[in-house]
């Protein structure tokens, strides 16, 4: 059991090296200079003037220095949780403005997978081999799960926003409010995040919910199933059990969509301007802002990279069959 | 049951980690803003608040300039006159000499009294470096407080057009505190607490919106009869288009100044939404955009080329397509319709360009420009291919597609012209250093004096970076010295300043170092269900910008909101 988390580990850090690598590389060799970008939103004319302030803000940043030890600094600067200083929100670091954004990211991301997952799973399995739901939770199911992320966001905020006017469509809570814990604010948080959660979820769920049915249909048409209805045993009980065994590829499936879902949601987030980190994503490109971008990223990579281990650790705990190949044993 | 529990459980969880993580901290306890005594706008910020500082222009927080820190004078571009504001009076008691008189009775916000000691600060710190108006100090000889209340400026080189328009373009900073101020703090600091004798101060601000809460001891309700109707201003940073389109049509915004395509649809069939006009072109005019050639490249150096290319261009179709008339061609001087009275129009009528596609290719074929190996294209009279890309920052819808289209016109003639979009910043860089062919500009705006438009036109030294002006790196002595002539022209002689014009126009029209388009709007639309009387055309409203673009405040738009008023 251990060596198998310990491979895992392993795993898990070399990809964690290679993403961050990655990810300190793009910005880098992006076109356009971030530093000469912010001197000229201030508009600065004196040529002695910009050049100074380039020279100093290079060195704010590091970036005189040469590649190798940008790199070697980044890493550094990663274990002391020292990302960097922002260049479009100068001069706040970028942890700080990372942590304002991700619970939002979170608080969308969380519900969204697991209730989509829950449902969909519970759906798909109710509806298989019943002519009627199959023959319409099937297509519908195929429609949501091809919708793109963005697509059905606009057409909700469109429909239940702006024609029906049920919800708000911009931000993350109400622009006449000031945060604090009050009933109020609370509702307007539920309120500004009720559409971009239901964009995720529903697309999510169509996915789940047909994977689930063909699933269960698999498993019914297997041995065991077979020789259970045979002694006669209740199709509950036969249902429980596929249901069961038709749980872990589903499980696979999700460690697989987590990264879709994750990219849906950033996508989601700039529909409905709500301040997560996809926003802050398009934010920081259009300013050219590649100290919080890469931090950004980071987040998402290890985000990415902890739910599936945690999945990896649940897989071991519910399929005995893996518990049985690590101990040597074969199935 | 267990599948009941686990949702309501993470609902719950997500509640408290969102409520959380909002920070209150600096607000001091919440509470909502009541919605009638509450101004929404947006289209002016494009990332979220970090700086209060006046000085780092272009990087500070909507209002900044306007709300808090005012000038001495604010300019009406209507009447084309000066309206006194933080200057009670002044005068002119020799050429040379400008005598301000402040207002008495005007605080700043922490308390201490306006004094003349104040604009003395502020103009010394034009001596600063980082300081963005550095400039003036190459004409302005002294200034003093000659008493509590009097300030002399004494210019060594008599330039009123320029200092005017100085006068009323910055704010006046207070001396108690940026006297004591480091050099970087001043050029580059955040200044979050800024001190000002605005109608506004500070309330609050978090990444995606600014809140400004009314000062109730402004010295201009008294002086002025001035009322903020509005105690506080949301000022919300820009997201897109669509949350844009869907908050003024939830009435979740009361005034948006930014562009929205198909604008004029919703202005047609949505009675609540309204602009300044009924019909096309709906808009004021705020800016020319401009077709700006590298003159350091060829064929671009020759006039002859240029006067070809905008003879080429189908402006109708620019401004009935993309704009579907939301804004109106420019005359062929630039000059903004406010400023008419210094167009030579007799001068426009023989060398003005118009559309003609016959004509640009006759121009072509004289000055040797022809197609000799029938590729479609012509060549340099040296037989050189010619190739080049026209560039609008990407996004900017409205200006890809006229870019397409000026391609297509340009090509339609056999110039070989290709649109291309690349980022705003990446273009910014590449402007600034000369590193293009064309690209489609409207940094200046509407001002006291044409004056600023020449000084974009023709302003010399030509510099390794060019970041505001002269992109296009021309280079011709006359031209840059009537500009400073129409700099030192007094600035109710309109009749002196327009025969500098006309002068300056001679060259521009002749030698086309940018060629004008259309006249980019004021954009603004604005919703009537909790606020009313904004600025149209109709009888008894305000006539006055609706913006809060950098800029305009000091053109009136402060005034406007003031003329506002919430429905009852």
């Amino acid at each position: 059991m251990w060596r198998y988390i310990g491979r895992k580990l392993f795993v898990y850090l070399l990809t964690f090296i290679v993403a961050v690598t990655i990810n300190w590389m793009i910005p880098r060799f992006m076109p356009g200079d971030p530093v000469r970008s912010m001197l000229s939103r201030a508009s600065v004319g004196d040529p002695e003037a910009l050049e100074r302030m380039t020279n100093y803000y290079n060195e704010v940043f590091g970036l005189d220095q040469p590649l190798h030890q940008q790199y070697l600094s980044f890493w550094s600067g990663l274990f002391k949780g020292d990302l960097g200083i922002s260049t479009m929100l100068y001069p706040q670091p970028v942890l700080d403005i990372i942590l304002r954004a991700v619970p939002y990211t979170l608080g969308l991301l969380i519900p969204a997978i697991l209730l989509s997952w829950i449902i969909g799973n519970r759906f798909g399995a109710f509806a298989a081999r019943s002519k009627v739901l199959d023959n319409t939770v099937l297509p519908v199911g195929y429609i949501l799960t091809a919708t793109p992320y963005m697509w059905l966001a606009l057409l909700l905020a469109w429909s239940l926003g702006i024609v029906a006017g049920v919800f708000p469509v911009a931000g993350g809570y109400s622009y006449s409010l000031r945060p604090d814990f009050s009933w109020m604010f609370i509702s307007s948080l539920l309120t500004h995040w009720f559409l971009p959660f239901l964009s995720l979820f529903i697309v999510a769920l169509g996915g789940w919910a047909i994977g689930m049915r063909n699933m269960i249909i698999y498993e019914l048409e297997a041995d065991y199933a077979n020789y259970l209805q045979a002694l006669g045993a209740p199709r509950r009980l036969v249902r429980r059990y596929a249901f069961r065994n038709a749980m872990l590829p589903q499980i696979t499936g999700l460690a697989v969509q987590l990264g879709t879902i994750i990219a849906g949601a950033l996508l989601t987030e700039i529909v409905f301007n709500y301040p997560g980190l996809g926003t802050l994503i398009l934010n920081s490109l259009n300013s050219r802002d590649f100290f919080l971008l890469q931090g950004i990223f980071l987040f998402v990579v290890v985000g990415v990279l902890i739910a599936n281990f945690i999945i990896d650790i649940v897989y071991v705990l519910i399929d005995p069959r893996t518990r049985v190949q690590m101990t040597g044993g074969s199935s | 049951m267990r599948v009941l529990r686990l949702p309501a459980a993470l609902a719950a969880l997500a509640i408290a980690a969102t409520a959380c993580s909002s920070d209150g901290g600096d607000s001091g306890g919440g509470g909502e803003y009541p919605r009638n005594e509450t101004l929404y706008t947006t289209g002016t910020a494009w990332g979220p608040p970090t700086s209060w500082n006046p000085m780092m222009r272009g990087q500070y927080t909507v209002g900044t300039i306007g709300l808090v820190y005012e000038p001495l004078f604010l300019f009406d571009g209507e009447t084309g006159e000066y309206v006194h504001w933080l200057a009670e009076s002044d005068e002119w008691p020799s050429e040379n000499v400008h005598e301000i008189t402040l207002r008495e009775g005007v605080t700043w916000t922490d308390g201490e009294p306006l004094v003349a000691d104040d604009v003395v600060t502020t103009l010394e710190l034009g001596k600063l470096d980082g300081s963005p108006y550095s400039n003036v100090w190459n004409y302005v000889e002294s200034v003093e407080a000659t008493d509590e209340r009097t300030v002399t400026v004494t210019f060594s080189e008599n330039r009123p057009q320029e200092w005017m328009n100085w006068a009323y373009a910055n704010p006046i900073v207070p001396d108690h505190i940026w006297s004591e101020l480091s050099e970087t703090d001043v050029t580059d600091g955040p200044n979050e607490n800024p001190v000002g004798t605005g109608s506004y101060v500070y309330e609050s601000h978090t990444d995606d919106r600014m809140v400004w809460e009314r000062n109730d001891d402004w010295w201009a309700t008294e002086a002025l009869d001035l009322d903020m109707d509005a105690r506080y201003i949301v000022d919300i940073v820009n997201a897109s288009n669509e949350v844009t389109m869907g908050m003024l049509n939830q009435n979740e915004v009361d005034l948006s100044n930014n562009f929205l395509p198909g604008i004029d649809q919703v202005l047609n069939s949505n009675e609540n939404i309204t602009s300044f006009y009924d019909g096309p072109p709906y808009m004021k005019s705020a800016n020319t955009a401009w077709l700006v050639p590298n003159l350091t490249r060829e064929p671009l150096d020759d006039p002859d080329f240029r006067q070809a290319l905008a003879h080429a261009i189908d402006l109708e179709q620019i401004v009935e397509g993309p704009y579907a008339n939301l804004v109106q061609p420019a005359s062929p001087t630039g000059l903004l319709p406010e400023w008419d009275d210094y167009i030579d129009h007799e001068l426009v009528e023989d060398k003005g360009f118009t559309y003609s596609a016959s004509e640009a290719v006759a121009i072509l074929e004289e000055a040797g420009y022809l197609d000799e190996d029938g590729d479609g294209y012509v060549e340099t009279p040296d037989g050189e291919p010619i190739s080049l890309t026209l560039e609008v920052p990407s996004g900017w819808t409205d200006w890809m597609e006229a870019a397409r289209l000026i391609a297509t016109n340009a090509q339609d003639v056999g110039i070989n012209i290709e649109a291309q979009f690349p980022d705003f910043d990446l273009l910014v860089d590449n402007r600034n250093a000369g590193e293009f062919d064309l690209i489609i500009n409207n940094e200046r705006q509407l001002s006291n004096t044409p004056w600023t438009y020449y000084d974009y036109l023709f302003q010399l030294p030509v510099q390794e970076q060019q970041s505001t002006v002269n992109f296009h790196r021309y280079e011709n002595e006359e031209a840059w010295a009537l500009t400073e002539q129409l700099a030192a022209v007094p600035v109710d002689d309109v009749e002196g300043a327009a025969e500098i014009t006309s002068q300056l126009q001679e060259i521009q029209l002749t030698d086309l170092p940018a060629i004008p388009l259309w006249y980019n709007g004021l954009w603004a639309q604005s919703t009537n269900e909790y606020w009313t009387n904004w600025p149209s055309e109709h009888e008894g409203t305000p006539n006055s910008p609706a913006t809060l673009w950098n800029g305009w405040f000091e053109l009136g738009a402060i005034t406007t909101l003031a003329e506002i008023e919430p429905v009852e």
